[in-house]
């Protein structure tokens, strides 16, 4: 579902560009929007949300996905944590669906899904790691479920495939998410290189986070 | 095939609405059965030399471009490698992307029914099932991954609809897991949670073991996409 957002990205209080291939973590608290921009289309942002305060509660995928009976994230969408709380909404979306079951691209998923000889190029999973070994407080890999692919079209069909279609995602189309409690965002912005989801050409995303309205 | 191929260990029934597990062992296969029909059978896994590598339902999807399990398919480890396999399938489509019960879903859907009153009969749900038996390998609610719910069939319509499809196994089918690693494997048998029938009625399951011989060179699973040959070696790699 299109929703366009009121907000106006002069006025955040937050921006930051997340280069192809690198992680971005940053707590964002209760009642604030995060905007995610694909600035040049077709990206995907990895992404996954915690509880900040507990990060045993974090974002479900199946819990989302169940929760509103549609394997699509889009406005409207509650991001629903693995103890059944509600992490965030998605207020606006100008790009119409996100996936959840895709997960994150891994040197060890990579060597199954292309080559064993792609065991060396950059992946999200490396980029998770990263990130949450130089934030440090008690994350491990164990930590890492099933993320939000942000921009990212991945249609199942009647007979149960998985598709990989083109993306519906192009430059300057953004998602935002309102904060439901204070969460911790990790996100890898997705470095593929053998996916032609993203024309093999990975891009940078902005982040922008707005304050709750007073 | 010689005897050996088809040596049940042991066989086990699994009541309704209980938690199973066990470290199945390579070279061994786990057969549920769904005694009566229209059973539930959630299960996760894990490595249980190293059960930081488990199930990974993404890694398992989009390496073999599926929304379903079924004969010919493998279930991935997040690291590439292939922990059990689906030799054998009556029924054609399990559930990877339905979830589990939770304590307040059953409670809302089927109201309660407490251990004190109603005893061994009390009602139960998936989540709690899961969690107390990772509790028992030192495992605990972080370590939780997205379960299979074999013998169910959850339909996704094109604008992304889920659906749950009743009726999808009847009394007798079963499926066939083989370990291709030492694998932890923890198996309830609570109702779907999107199993649309008012009525509480966890189905009991049967489970059983036998010896099987290792995968071929042209076995089914393995050369049923360059994937899964690729994840197949990686899995014997490990064991070298």
């Amino acid at each position: 579902m299109i929703v366009e957002s009121n907000l106006d990205a002069s006025h955040a209080q937050y921006s930051f560009d997340v280069l192809a291939g690198e992680p971005w973590i940053h707590e964002v608290k209760q009642g604030q929007t995060l905007r995610i921009v694909d600035l040049e289309g077709n990206q995907a942002v990895d992404t996954l949300f915690y509880n900040a305060h507990d990060y045993a509660d974090r974002y479900s995928a199946i819990d989302t996905i169940t929760r509103q009976k549609n394997i699509y994230l889009t406005a409207g969408t509650q991001l629903i944590s693995s103890e059944g709380n509600v992490l965030g909404e998605i207020v606006a979306d100008t790009c119409g669906r996100h996936d959840t079951l895709g997960g994150a691209c891994a040197m060890e998923s990579n060597m199954v899904r292309y080559a064993i000889e792609k065991r060396y190029m950059h992946a999200c999973r490396q980029s998770f790691l990263k990130a949450i070994l130089s934030w440090g407080r008690g994350l491990e890999k164990r930590d890492i479920p099933p993320n939000v692919n942000f921009f990212m079209n991945v249609p199942v069909t009647a007979d149960g495939k998985l598709t990989f279609e083109d993306g519906i995602s192009e430059a300057g189309k953004y998602v935002e998410i309102q904060a439901k409690m204070d969460i911790l965002v990790l996100v890898s912005n997705c470095p593929q290189l053998n996916n032609p989801c993203n024309a093999y050409n990975p891009t940078p995303a902005r982040m922008l986070i707005w304050d709750a309205p007073v | 095939m010689n005897d050996n191929s088809s040596e049940i260990l042991w066989e086990e029934p699994l009541a309704g609405g209980a938690t199973w597990s066990h470290n199945l062992k390579r070279g061994t296969a786990l057969r549920i059965t769904d005694v009566e029909g229209g059973g539930n059978a959630g299960a996760i896994f894990y490595n249980c030399e190293n059960p930081v590598e488990r199930y990974n339902m993404p890694d398992t999807l989009k390496a073999q471009h599926i929304a379903r399990l079924t004969k010919g398919f493998a279930i991935y480890s997040d690291m590439g490698r292939v922990l059990l396999s689906v030799t054998e399938d009556t029924c054609g489509w399990h559930d990877p992307i339905g979830g589990h019960t939770t304590e307040a879903l059953v409670r809302a859907k089927y109201g309660e029914k407490n251990y004190q009153q109603h005893r061994n009969a009390c009602h139960r749900d998936a989540l709690n099932g899961f969690l107390i038996e990772l509790e028992k390998y030192g495992l605990g609610p972080r370590d939780l991954v997205p379960n299979v719910n074999f013998f169910s069939k959850v339909e996704v319509g094109e604008d992304g609809g889920m659906n749950f499809v009743p009726g999808n196994s009847k009394a007798g089918d079963y499926v066939e897991l083989r370990a291709e690693m030492n694998v932890l494997i923890i198996v309830n048998s609570c109702q779907h949670p999107m199993d649309p029938s008012a009525t509480y009625q966890a189905k009991p399951l049967m489970l059983s073991i036998r010896r099987v011989p290792p995968p071929a060179a042209d076995d089914a699973c393995r050369m049923s996409r360059p994937e899964n040959q690729r994840g197949f070696t990686l899995s014997e790699r490990y064991f070298l």
